[in-house]
């Protein structure tokens, strides 16, 4: 639940903190349930209203102080990111309420040393379950030159960006990097379609890899563009650390955000249409 | 903001040549040569923090992004 990478949040010790007592109070709600209701003490169920109604509270705090930094961000997270960050702490309650639960019935009808272990089971199961699907899994990625004609900046045909200023295209041929994000279906192309997705890899590619950028410096700005005919995800940016295979890997493991996650391929006619 | 879009020029740089090509409520500046053009170019780009943009007629734009 607390697991800190490279994204350093929920920031540490303080936001650590606070998780760490919210989770603290979910699962002993979790484990109560089980006792009481075999006390017939029904009422006590709508302590349990009062819980979810303190974990929605969580997520919009989450919510706020995320869209406060935003502005101090060089590269912003964007406002998908964010909510699905949110979304992701108030389900952790619920998941530690949910395992210790689990916890407390197999105590009550199994005894302790089966609690134990169904416990610590019940966790990995919904760590597992609840893991989202990485850039990797959905498409392939590839480096690319980028092509630089006249005063555009783009990957093969597509222009992405048009810049004024000679020195600043002089330090993108030398040292700019393209990424291109091919889907590897249907399914991933409408996903990587929506732009809070998009902002996302640039976001998280910028604290991984590094990238050239201040406030001044805007034609430094990394960009993301779709290709419209073949629905492939164009990457422009200036790394820290011009390592293409590092840069490959870290793109790979990248969040798909849930929130962006389309599946045309689940309905008839979207797979009809796909063949 | 979640994407940029252009919404803003903010100044016309424009190489003596090319004067008669450009009009309209935005500041104009005019200049000698490509030289001065990029010096003015850049300069207001970073002061305004904005972007500068190449037209590729000898006109050059700053846009606020």
């Amino acid at each position: 639940m607390l697991r800190i990478d490279y994204r350093q949040f929920p920031s540490y010790p303080h936001s650590y903190a606070i998780h760490l007592t919210i989770g603290i109070i979910a699962s002993t709600l979790g484990a109560l349930i089980v006792p009481v209701l075999l006390e017939k003490e029904y009422i006590a169920v709508t302590f349990l209203t009062l819980a979810a109604q303190q974990f929605r509270e969580v997520r919009s705090i989450e919510r706020d102080s995320l869209n406060s930094i935003e502005k101090t961000e060089i590269v912003p997270r964007g406002e998908a990111y964010i909510e699905g960050m949110a979304k992701l702490f108030e389900a952790r309650n619920y998941l530690s309420l949910i395992t210790s639960l689990i916890t407390s019935l197999l105590f009550f009808y199994l005894g302790l040393f089966i609690a134990i272990i169904g416990g610590v089971v019940a966790a990995a199961l919904l760590h597992i379950f609840m893991k989202s699907p990485t850039i990797s899994d959905i498409a392939k990625i590839k480096i690319a030159p980028l092509n630089i004609d006249n005063k555009n900046i783009g990957i093969d045909n597509l222009v992405i960006m048009n810049i004024g200023e000679n020195e600043a295209l002089e330090k993108w041929q030398k040292e700019g990097i393209g990424i291109k994000i091919i889907p590897k279906d249907e399914n991933a192309r409408a996903t990587l379609f929506n732009s809070g997705q998009r902002q996302v890899i640039l976001h998280d590619l910028s604290i991984l890899m590094g990238v050239k950028l201040d406030e001044g410096l805007q034609h430094f700005t990394p960009l993301a563009r779709i290709d419209i005919d073949y629905g492939t995800l164009n990457i422009i940016f200036l790394p820290q650390e011009p390592d293409k295979e590092f840069i490959k890997e870290a793109v790979g493991k990248i969040p798909v955000l849930e929130s962006s996650q389309r599946k045309p391929l689940k309905s008839s006619s979207g797979k009809k249409a796909a063949d | 903001m979640d994407y940029k879009e252009i919404n803003n020029i903010l100044a016309i740089i424009v190489i003596k040549d090319a004067k008669h090509k450009v009009g309209g409520g935005v500041p104009v500046f005019i200049v000698e040569d490509e030289k001065e053009q990029q010096k003015i170019g850049s300069l207001l780009a970073r002061l305004t923090l904005s972007m500068l943009h190449d037209l590729g007629n000898g006109i050059n734009i700053i846009i606020k992004h």
